[in-house]
């Protein structure tokens, strides 16, 4: 696979889905303490999402971040645009602001679970086929 | 290797009147957490604050920074 033909599949992805997560890892396995953080503040708001696992192939990230202009993964899209990374999902779950963007209401807790959530998220995963590996 | 010191003059430098506490998350000195204060950041969203912090760093970042997690705060933020 080519790197253009990488990028237009993180285009598809981006503009595919209205909640796209670019992780390390999967959301059930996630492989980076980062990556596990915003997948579990999106876990906890219960909304699908689709997430690609960036580690089988640098030039995802590569091509990601050329888009993006965003160093670092996990890169959270919300209707085409980019949200952020760890840092800012986590305080946008904290202020209510995600669940807003999102179009769905907080749950009673306040604090992002520090570790993935054990056993399967309430919503799963929208599959998202990785042909990128 | 970055250090926090290194972190902190290289965000000092590039934000005039900023002031940046570093930590070394793993002691590793390639996981770092920067709380950066600054006026540069007024009337900026979080992902442009952000964007703001990783470009003064460039290809560091991803690179010999292995990963920075930023928290971003004009003065009037933190008071």
């Amino acid at each position: 696979m080519s790197n253009e033909e990488i990028s237009e599949f993180i285009q598809q992805a981006i503009s595919g889905n209205e909640v796209m997560l670019f992780m390390k890892g999967t959301p059930e396995a996630p492989a980076c303490g980062f990556s596990a953080r915003t997948a579990a503040a999106l876990n906890a708001l219960g909304v699908e999402y689709a997430a690609l696992d960036i580690l089988p192939d640098p030039r995802i990230r590569q091509e990601l971040s050329a888009l993006s202009n965003w160093p670092t993964i996990p890169q959270l899209f919300v209707n085409g645009a980019l949200v952020g990374g760890a840092d800012i999902v986590t305080e946008m779950y904290e202020t209510g602001e995600l669940a807003e963007a999102l179009g769905v209401d907080q749950p009673a807790e306040e604090e992002v679970p520090e570790a993935p959530a054990v056993g399967a998220p309430q919503t799963a995963p929208i599959g998202l086929e990785n042909r990128l590996g | 290797m970055p250090t926090s010191e290194y972190l902190r003059e290289r965000i000092e430098t590039a934000l005039p009147g900023a002031s940046a506490q570093i930590e070394d998350l793993t002691g590793g000195g390639d996981h770092f957490r920067a709380e950066v204060v600054s006026e540069s950041f007024g009337g900026l969203s979080r992902i442009e604050r952000h964007k703001l912090v990783y470009e003064i760093f460039g290809d560091e970042v991803g690179g010999p920074i292995h990963a920075l997690s930023i928290k971003a705060s004009t003065p009037e933020e933190t008071t």
